[in-house]
Order: C-alpha cells, then structure tokens, then sequence
C-alpha cells in the first residue's frame, strides 16, 4: 500500500506527518518505507537520520546529434515542442536545459543520426533508518524540472508493505507527479485561511484521481467550521486533528520527531492509521 | 525601479504576510504572485480584477477512439505512462491528461493519425488593483503545469507596469522549493529575500535556496521570521548565512497577531503596531537602505 502525504500549501506538517506515521507503522510491526518525493527540498532524512547505503545520480535522456549522421531534414525541430532541439542552415543546436526527454527526436530521425544521452539532474538515496526502508530524492541545485527524479524515487518503493510517499508542495505537475499512483492520498492543512484556500485547490486537483483521500488538520487550536463545511462538500473525512503545541513545535525545530519528543503522539497516529484502514476499506467496497 | 523577490526554499515560512506588509510599507510598488499553484496574496489584499487573461501553456494529446487501429505504438513510445487503458475495461486506449508532456510524440507516429493534440486553457492570469497599487496575479487550474512559464508570463507584465508608473519597487511572491516556478520568478531580480525559520529544515531548505540565488547571481538577504521559537538555531542561520556574505535583514518574533491578521484580511502592519510589526517595518528599512546603496 503506498500513501502519499501532501497539502496545496507549504510548511503545514506533511514532513512531520509522514515521520511520524513511518515510526508508527514500524514500530507496530509493519514492513514499511518512507519515501521523499519532495525533492527540491528533501528533509526527511533529517528527522530520520537515516545510514544511506547506495547513491545513484539520475537524469533526463536528452539528444546527441551526430553531425556525420545528419541530413539536416528538420523533422527533429519541427516535433520539439520545447525548442530543445533547432535545426539550423548547416548545423542543429540542442538545449539540454529545454529538454523534457520524451525521445521523440531520436525516435523518429530518418537518418538514424540522433543518440541518447543522459542528462543528470539529481540523485537517489537508499538506505535504513531502524527498521524503516528509506529513499529519498534530491534535485541537483539550478535544475527547473522535478517530475522526472520524482518518479525515479518512487520506481524504488517496494511493492510490499506499506510506502509512505512526502510529497512536495503546490498543485502543479511536481505533487501530482507524486501522488498520482498512490493507494490513499492524506492531505495535511492548517485551520489559517491560507491553508484552508489551499486544501480546496488540492482538492479540486486531485477530484479526477481514483484513490480514497483524507484530511489531516494540524495545529488545531479550536473548531473550524469552515474547513469541516469545505471537507463535507468534497466528501472527505477529516481523519486526524493534531493540536498545537509548542513542545512539537520546538522538537521539530531541533530536528526531532513528535514521536521521540511528545507521549500522548503515539494515540494520534494510531488513530490516524486506523482511519486510513477503514476509509480506504469504505471506498474498495 | 527595483525588483525584489521574496522566496524561502522550505514552505509556510511566512513568504506571502511578508510581501504583504511590505507592499504596506513601500510608498510605489507593484506586486507580482508568482505562487501560481497556491496563490494567496488575494486573500490579504482583496484585488479588484481589471484584466483576466487566459493561459495556454501547451497541449494534450487526445485520442479519437473511431480512428483508432489500437496498435499500441503510442503506449509504448510515451514515456510519461500517460497513453493507458482505461479502467472500464474498454479496449481503447486513453491519454492521461495529468501525465501527459503534451510532447506531441503520439500525434506524429499514430499511424492512423487518430490522435489530435488539443490545445488546453491551463490556468488565467489577471492585472488588479489593490489598495497597495496595482498586482498581477494568476490561477493555474489545479493539477495543471507549466507553472513557469506562466509565473514568467506573470512577471513580465509586472515588470511593465512598474516601469510605466514608475514604481519605486515591484515586489515579487516566489513559490516553495527550487524548482522552475522559483527559476522563473528569480532569474535576473534585483534583490532575492529569503524567508526562513529557525528550524533543521528552515536552516537545511535556507542553504540550498541560497546556492540557488548565487548559481543566478542575484544579490540575497535573509528575514528570518519566528525566531524567537528557537533562538540558538536563529544564531546559527545567522552565522552561517553571514559566512556566506548574506546579510541577516532582520529577525520577526512568532507572534499569533500574523494568524489573526490573515483572518482579518489585513497585512500584519495593518493589523498591528504591536513588536511584530516593527520588526517588519526594520526589515523593510535594512531593504531599501541596501536598494538605495547605503549599506
């Protein structure tokens, strides 16, 4: 089962979430994984203080023109819609910044004149942290486009267990990359109108996806009419209400978890567990 | 005019109230929301829209079952997963219109030419008025992307006005992470600020944005916001930003005024004149001073 965790807006807790489920899910016993998707600013292992065992570079195959080979015919630049591959007078220029890898050039090049080559734009980190498989991406610093490394990270999740997805922020191709081939998508927000306007983009965002989703509120220092009202409208459960406090507040800022800093936590993630197993159950029916 | 963008990396910092109260505080500004995949400046500062424009950022593949010879080619050369069978157990295939690239491989090898590339509306973008001057703003639909090139789209029409008006500053809100929405709301500003707080990820997310500036070349400074939370790690991003020749612009206690001024729909230097904002408004001073040349 693989859950993804992620909110429209950032800084509301998906971190915090995902670690903190992960030390639950493994301390109750299950095989489970935690997997960082957010990978422009990947910062579970911080929590988790994971020993990395294998690194792997990755990278987006972008064109390598033989000038021997090539007719200059053109049908190259006439397919990129990303201008990442022009065909001059008497030479074709690439941009391998601009190229999205789909392979379309060399593909469909008559003379045979175009190669692959990889393009690095980040790595892949695996390791344990305790008795929690890890994996985590990390996007090299100046590169534009996510997406690719993200599936990467999660081409390594393992099909058993339980996978715990830490999606990046945003409503954009980067989140949906992240969740979209998930089992269960758990939505974190906070009761402030920021975070209440931007569940209900990632809400409407992720309407077309197939998977059950629920809501995890954080910081929770009273009722919030509002957000429950929103939640119902969508037809989607609020499974956990995290109160606000400051001693998890503080734990976080010193790169502890609620889990090691906070007692009364263990409650809130078995309830939370408990909720994801009986609406994911509700919506298989 | 300048132009001053304010990013942080980690999200929830405080990026958006800050822009706000320092739209506040500028005498002519122009604003730009560059977070166009979770846009909140509206709420802060209630914009009367006076242009909606609408945004293509690119494509779709669509497939047109009557045509189809279903050979499959399209499936196996997409390699964003997006050409799939659809879960009706029909024996058509279908394009994914989340995954797809809008790369417009499919559309040329269909060796039935059943499959057109339908140009999509991904999001609208709109110039208003606000009661701190004129913003341009945007909505990506949700799910969609592109996200940069509309945030350029944003951006360059921002830059405009503030030059037609001669605004002293266009003040810029950047989006979370690193990636190409940042680029694109980064990339040849005048000033970068870094909103941060005194957090492991604060100070980790802090060190990877600003290798992000210096690979552009923009000038950078740091605000970090709630520092009181954790003063001793407050000290260390000072240190380590200062090491790096970033100038720490000002510290912002945490403070519950910044909530509430978010449900009232105000900037927090117009929600309070308590502490909070006045450090704002020192921050603010540290930028215009630095603007101006002084420091």
């Amino acid at each position: 089962m693989k859950i993804a965790v992620a909110s429209g807006k950032g800084g509301t807790g998906k971190t915090t979430v995902a670690v903190n489920l992960c030390l639950f899910l493994a301390d109750a016993g299950l095989q489970t994984t935690y997997a960082d998707c957010d990978v422009e600013e990947p910062d579970g292992h911080l929590f988790l203080k994971p020993e990395i065992i294998s690194r792997r570079r990755t990278g987006i195959p972008v064109p390598q023109v033989d000038p021997e080979a090539c007719n200059l015919c053109g049908e190259c630049g006439s397919l990129c819609r990303y201008s990442a591959i022009v065909v001059l007078k008497d030479r074709v220029m690439t941009f391998p910044e601009l190229c999205h890898g789909c392979g379309g050039c060399a593909y469909i090049c008559p003379a045979r004149a175009i190669a692959e080559v990889d393009r690095p734009i980040g790595s892949v980190d695996r390791g344990n942290a305790g008795k929690l498989g890890f994996i985590s991406g990390c996007l090299d610093i100046g590169q534009a486009m996510s997406p690719p490394l993200i599936k990467e990270v999660l081409k390594e999740t393992p099909d058993d267990g339980v996978t715990i997805v830490d999606a990046p922020p945003g409503t954009s191709c980067p989140a949906m990359t992240a969740v979209g081939d998930c089992d269960y998508l758990l939505l974190v927000t906070e009761p402030t109108p920021f975070g209440r306007h931007d569940l209900e983009l990632m809400l409407k965002a992720v309407r077309s996806l197939p998977m059950p989703k629920g809501v995890v509120l954080n910081r929770v220092n009273g009722p919030d009419a509002a957000m429950e009202e929103m939640c119902g409208r969508y037809d989607v459960p609020i499974l956990a209400r995290i109160p606000e406090d400051r001693l998890v507040a503080e734990a976080y800022s010193k790169g502890l978890t609620a889990w090691e800093a906070v007692s009364g936590y263990r409650t809130v993630f078995a309830d939370l567990w408990s909720g994801i197993q009986k609406d994911a159950g509700r919506c298989g029916e | 005019m300048k132009e001053i963008v304010v990013i942080s990396g980690k999200g929830g910092t405080g990026k958006t109230s800050i822009t706000a109260a320092f739209a506040g505080l500028a005498k002519k500004c122009v604003l730009a929301d560059c977070d166009v995949d979770a846009a909140d400046l509206h709420l802060l500062l209630q914009p009367q829209v006076r242009e909606r424009y609408e945004f293509s950022g690119g494509g779709r593949a669509e497939i047109k079952a009557e045509k189809c010879l279903k050979c499959g080619l399209c499936r196996q050369l997409c390699r964003f997963d997006a050409v799939r069978r659809p879960a009706d157990g029909s024996s058509f295939l279908t394009v994914n219109s989340l995954a797809c690239e809008g790369c417009g491989l499919c559309v040329h090898i269909c060796p039935a030419g059943a499959i057109e590339f339908k140009p999509v509306v991904d999001g609208e973008w709109y110039v208003s008025d606000t009661r701190m001057g004129s913003m341009v703003h945007a909505c990506l639909y949700p799910g969609e992307g592109n996200s940069g090139k509309l945030v350029t789209l944003v951006r360059s029409r921002a830059r405009e006005i503030a030059a037609g008006n001669e605004s002293d500053y266009l003040l810029v809100d950047g989006s979370p992470g690193l990636g190409c929405p940042v680029i694109a709301s980064l990339a040849g500003s005048d000033l970068a600020v870094i909103v941060t707080e005194p957090t492991v990820s604060g100070e980790h997310d802090l060190l990877r944005i600003a290798g992000l500036t210096k690979h552009f070349r923009v000038p950078t400074v740091v605000c970090i916001n709630r520092s009181d939370i954790n003063p001793a790690v407050s000290d260390r991003i000072a240190a380590v930003a200062e090491a790096q020749g970033i100038k720490v612009i000002g510290r912002v206690r945490y403070d519950k005024a910044v909530t509430e001024a978010q449900i009232a729909g105000k900037t927090v230097n117009e929600y309070t004149d308590g502490p909070v904002a006045g450090e704002i408004l020192a921050a603010w001073h540290r930028i215009i001073d630095l603007s101006e040349g002084k420091e």
